[in-house]
């Protein structure tokens, strides 16, 4: 048999072009569905885990799946906005504890994630290095964040603006990073988590400027009464909140109607989270109090959906790729007549010829599985981003 | 020894039809096979190494009657006993000039290959002309060096029978002699017994015996 194989190896090596084709087909034709089928058994791992431990989610009317994905997963897609006020009103019901989720904004294409304290008890992450956020202007960065921006506890994080072009919007605010977070294998590990009211700085809802009280330069102030005092654009606007200047930092307007992207609402008991869904059901009110892992199963029966039409898809084309290799199988042992004589000639058998191609069948096979299984294994090491990358972001 | 008793041999699909009466080969003679084209020359090889069986008659290669041989039995005698130097070489053209030479021995299993019989093999490549040829691929070599390798290939595993045909058609005349001269020596050496069809009658004097072969072909 090792003859038969150092033969087989010697034809599919001389002939680079037809055996690197079929290699390719088999290898494809192989790795194709189970790629699919990995990735999707970890965008369900992944979308169900994290959905099963949020019991529920409060937000705008609107599109609950928007809702989910950007309250859980972070999605860039921001749904309807909620006001502050929605978490005191479930604060107040004394049913449930509410957390504040503020995913707007972005920090070098990683989510910024405005929220409170209580996130990090209630999904458990622990922080690996450095300390939690403390002050105004600082983050905690997931693990990923981290390593791939290289940066750790004592750098610095400028957020994105929405708009280059915008003159007048928003200038980034340069975030201190006090703390980086445990692996969590979740969307957590992606984020940069900041003070909601953080996120509202990096909004412009909240901001910190030079002292008009005190500013003299009239070209700075436009007009100044006793209780009111008009800059110009050259009044300086902090866009970094340090100790000096962190004082300055005010609300403009009602904080209560600031905005939120979603409530992660935790009941304190089954009875208190079916009273809650009882209230937001009423027509009138603008909000939504979702299950998520209602939604995502609604999800994932759609993408499995998919999937099955997918299966029956490539099984169409995999038979007939099988049915094509045969083919060209066949034509080329009707090539290689002179080949299959000349063996016959020397004292070779029909069982001879016959393993001389089972050795190329087999070498073929073997080559494919041993590529397939680079592939799966190359897949699964990055299984995580790519189904964050495909299903949910 | 070789023996062929009233021999009838016609293709299935073609007018041809070999009739022989009676032909012998005396063990260790080395006989020359001449003829005109299509007079049956090959036939008759193919019929002592048992590749084709004739429709009557008897066909006897070194104490064994071939002709009554299973399709197994004439395989297995072939491999031990034939070697054969092929018209048109059935070479293999993605294998190297060595792994030509070593082919029977990788696709029988009646046949050992070890590494003394891999520097037999390089040592008859080389006394051929060839030995710096040895990993070269066949389609790389000329028809006289292809034809060197052919012969390396026949003469490796010491056969009692030696079956040429045109062996040294494609050689230059210096070389022709050359081969001919290390075919010679080889079957002498073995003490084999050589069949040669040629169409050259400038070696025929190197032969002990030559046979016209026009005489057994007739009409369907």
């Amino acid at each position: 048999m090792i003859d038969s194989l150092y033969i087989a190896w010697r034809y599919l090596a001389s002939n680079k072009v037809r055996s690197a084709t079929l290699l390719a087909c088999v290898t494809l034709i192989t790795a194709v569905p189970l790629v699919l089928e990995l990735l999707l058994v970890e965008s369900e791992r992944q979308l169900l885990s994290r959905a099963q431990s949020t019991p529920l989610l409060l937000g705008a009317r609107g599109s609950a799946l928007d809702l989910v994905m950007n309250g859980l997963y972070f999605d860039d897609e921001v749904p309807e906005r909620v006001s502050m006020a929605t978490v005191n009103e479930v604060e107040d019901s004394g049913l449930a504890q509410a957390i504040p989720i503020y995913a707007r904004f972005q920090a070098r294409r990683f989510p910024i994630v405005g929220t409170t304290l209580d996130y990090f008890d209630f999904r458990g992450l622990d922080i690996a290095q450095g300390r939690q956020l403390a002050l105004l202007g600082e983050a905690v960065i997931g693990a990923e964040v981290a390593d791939r921006l290289g940066i750790t506890a004592g750098d610095s994080l400028l957020s994105s603006p929405e708009t280059v072009f915008d003159l007048a919007g928003v200038y980034p605010l340069k975030m201190r990073v006090v703390g980086v977070l445990e692996r969590a294998h979740t969307p957590d590990d992606l984020a940069v988590f900041v003070d909601v009211k953080t996120a509202w700085v990096v909004q412009g809802l909240v901001h910190g400027h030079q002292d008009l009280a005190q500013a003299k330069d009239p070209a700075v102030v436009i007009d100044r009464t006793d209780t009111n005092v008009i800059a110009n654009a050259r009044l300086v606007e902090y866009t970094e909140i340090t100790a000096e200047n962190v004082d300055s930092f005010h609300f403009h307007g009602n904080p209560e109607q600031y905005p939120l992207s979603g409530v992660i609402v935790v009941p304190n008991d089954n009875k208190s989270g079916t009273i809650l869904r009882g209230r937001y059901l009423e027509g009138e009110r603008p909000y939504q109090l979702v299950v998520p892992e209602t939604v995502i199963d609604g999800l994932l029966a759609n993408i499995f959906r998919i999937k099955n039409v997918l299966d029956a898809v490539i099984l169409v084309v995999g038979i007939a790729t099988v049915l094509a290799l045969t083919l060209v199988f066949a034509l080329s042992v009707r090539l290689r007549q002179r080949e299959i004589q000349t063996v016959f000639r020397l004292g070779g058998s029909r069982l001879t010829i016959a393993r001389l191609l089972g050795a190329e069948i087999a070498i073929t096979v073997a080559a494919s599985a041993v590529l397939c299984s680079v592939v799966l294994l190359t897949v699964h090491q990055y299984t995580g981003e790519l189904v964050r990358a495909i299903f949910i972001k | 020894m070789i023996r062929i008793d009233s021999v009838d041999f016609t293709y299935p699909a073609a007018e041809f039809r070999l009739r022989i009466p009676a032909f012998q080969v005396a063990p260790g003679e080395k006989v020359a096979v001449i003829g005109p084209s299509g007079s049956g020359k090959t036939t008759l090889l193919n019929l002592v190494a048992g590749i084709l069986v004739p429709q009557q008659g008897r066909v006897e290669c070194s104490d064994v009657e071939v002709s009554a041989l299973s399709d197994r039995q004439r395989r297995d005698f072939r491999i031990s006993t034939i070697g054969f130097v092929f018209q048109d070489f059935g070479l293999l053209d993605y294998l190297d000039v060595l792994d030509n030479i070593l082919h029977p021995y990788r696709i029988t299993g009646a046949l050992r290959l070890t590494d003394e019989i891999k520097m037999r093999a390089a040592d008859l490549a080389r006394r051929m002309g060839i030995g710096d040829k040895l990993r070269q691929r066949i389609d790389h070599l000329s028809q006289g060096e292809k034809q060197r390798v052919a012969i390396c290939r026949a003469l490796l595993p010491s056969p009692k029978v030696v079956l040429a045909d045109e062996a040294t058609g494609n050689l230059d005349p210096h070389n022709k002699g050359h081969i001919l001269e290390l075919l010679f020596g080889s079957v002498t050496d073995h003490d084999a017994t050589l069949l040669a069809v040629t169409h050259d009658h400038e070696l025929l004097p190197h032969f002990d015996r030559v046979v016209n072969f026009g005489d057994f072909r007739s009409a369907a």
